[in-house]
């Protein structure tokens, strides 16, 4: 009988009904995010002591003139955003005509059959995927294999190495928010748009991509992003390629310097923020 | 829509031609797992069943699948919860500050893994000061795993409008009851499948993990990482991958299924 009276109570209280729905979840990202995120953009203003390799609260903008000013850490940004842009391009040209044939043209069973084929690869481990790069990239695998014949050879490892392995990674993230919103576009409009005159590539540019416009970005975020980061796979099939997350990765573990890693993380939460605020008028960000 | 015969084959023809990609790498996996080969030379010289037989009987890689399969069961149930509260508060309510609720929970999984994972290591060290170990890993899964969850709630509870339950609570039925009979069901696919992505992405999270899991804990993918480049543990790995793609089939067709179903019930 308490949860009538709680019912009861709560009932004509909007207010204290949003209350009660936000608390936990605000709280949890609030307490364990935003606490962690800012205490570490506060780090990359102190200083780790020479001697004892402990970080020390010393307020000093060492750290971060030293990310902006010296050549090495813009090369890489350069670098590692003309990575993470050239991914992004080459997922999203991929992912539209798939996802348009899944949602569009492919009947409703050919249609579950492709969904589960385009995610089942996310399950097998990022890992294994990356090592099976490696294996086709090197110099004994099936690209060379394939490519010796006509006089060519595998780019080996490297940024292309790099690049191809990235856009293998993340396609299925990408295919999957544009095949939903393809899939949200009703079939009536494309009737009305038929019905009016539209031929199949009037209506897909006057009707369809404005609509899925939002699933696009949305796709994009996830490319750009998780190239953005990774230290991984360019540790992997990227020979002595370094991207920012090497960086980091090197100044946290290595080099035993959280500030000038905390520093170096500017860049790319920088650069996220920017995407982010950018595109968060689109409504992509509720298409993630 | 109006498209051409030679329009729909060629759309056709490039989806069969990308899922051919998409498979190769997999299936050069397949190959290495049968192949008498440790470096995955091609074409393979000899196939082989001993990596299956030794797989099966790997202790370090069932131990880390029972931790793998613990910490992301946890997460998810941790993110299902709060990421259901929060797609009916930012769905059903107007309120200050919405947009900065939705950057909030969309940030651990926008920023970079390597961000997040020092962010947290750092945080649960000094400013919490607890030892890293399973409950730091499954802290800082649930925290990334929300947004799946959330954005399949969202989409969903927007999708049914609140028609039925106003007609619910019209007729008498607490808010308590209203969700249980009526928000809950429509919702339930919905939460399925965004609780499938929470758990896929919190059993495949690597970077976040290796800042973020104790000593003594080692989930599959740190398992993997750390027997990859050994020689004989290679194929081994390999076969890991080759059996976990293939199970993962089984949820994935059930979820697919139930989602679609109850998406254009909804809709309707």
């Amino acid at each position: 009988m308490t949860t009538h009276r709680v019912s009861a109570f709560l009932a004509p209280r909007r207010r204290l009904r949003l209350a009660g729905l936000l608390t936990a979840p605000v709280l949890w990202l609030g307490l364990v995010y935003v606490v962690a995120l800012s205490a570490l953009l506060v780090t990359a203003f102190w200083t780790v002591d020479e001697l004892t390799g402990q970080v020390q609260i010393e307020w000093t903008t060492e750290n971060v003139v030293e990310v902006v000013t010296e050549a090495l850490y813009r090369t890489v940004t350069l670098r590692t955003l003309g990575i993470a842009a050239l991914v992004t391009v080459i997922d999203v040209l991929i992912a539209v005509p798939v996802a348009f044939f899944m949602a569009k043209v492919a009947g409703p069973r050919l249609r579950h059959l492709l969904v589960i084929a385009v995610l089942a690869p996310l399950w097998a481990s990022y890992l294994v995927k990356v090592y099976s790069w490696r294996a086709l990239l090197s110099s004994d695998g099936i690209i060379e294999w394939v490519l010796s014949p006509f006089g060519l050879h595998t780019p080996g490892y490297g940024i292309i190495g790099v690049v191809l392995a990235l856009s293998y990674l993340w396609l299925p993230y990408v295919i999957m928010p544009i095949y939903a919103g393809f899939d949200r576009v009703p079939d009536r409009l494309l009737e009305a748009s038929a019905d009016l005159g539209g031929r199949g590539w009037r209506t897909l540019t006057a009707v369809v991509l404005p609509m899925i416009r939002p699933a696009i970005i949305a796709g994009s975020i996830f490319a750009f992003s998780l190239s953005l980061g990774d230290y991984i796979t360019t540790g992997i099939v990227g020979g002595t390629t370094q991207m920012l997350g090497n960086l980091v990765y090197t100044n946290v573990g290595a080099a035993n310097n959280l500030p000038l890693a905390a520093a170096i993380s500017l860049i790319p939460i920088g650069i996220i923020l920017v995407y982010l605020a950018a595109v968060r008028r689109t409504g992509a960000l509720r298409s993630l | 829509m109006q498209l051409g015969r030679a329009a729909r084959w060629v759309l056709g023809g490039v989806t069969a031609v990308v899922l051919a990609l998409i498979y190769l790498p997999l299936g050069v996996v397949f190959l290495n797992s049968i192949s008498t080969s440790e470096s995955l030379s091609w074409p393979p010289p000899g196939f082989t069943l001993e990596w299956w037989g030794r797989a099966l009987q790997s202790e370090g890689a069932l131990h880390a699948l029972g931790t793998s399969v613990l910490v992301a069961l946890v997460a998810s149930a941790i993110a299902l919860v709060l990421g259901t509260l929060a797609a009916m508060a930012l769905s059903r309510h107007r309120f200050f500050g919405k947009e900065s609720v939705n950057l909030l929970i969309v940030l651990p999984i926008a920023l970079p893994g390597i961000v997040t994972g020092i962010a947290l290591n750092n945080a649960f060290r000094t400013i919490v000061g607890v030892q890293l170990g399973v409950w730091t890993l499954i802290v800082a899964h649930a925290t990334f795993c929300i947004v799946t969850v959330y954005n399949n709630a969202f989409a969903r509870l927007n999708a049914s409008g609140t028609r039925l339950e106003e007609a619910s609570m019209d007729l008498g039925a607490g808010l308590f009851t209203t969700f249980r009979l009526v928000t809950f069901p429509r919702l339930k696919s919905a939460l399925l499948a965004g609780g499938l992505l929470a758990f896929a992405l919190s059993f495949d999270e690597i970077i976040v993990t290796t800042f973020t899991a104790g000593p003594g804990v080692t989930t599959l993918p740190l398992w993997i990482l750390q027997n990859m480049f050994r020689p004989n543990q290679a194929p081994v790995v390999a076969v890991i991958a080759v059996i976990l793609a293939v199970v993962s089939v089984v949820p994935l067709a059930i979820a697919q299924r139930l989602t679609a179903k109850d998406a254009q019930a909804v809709s309707r």
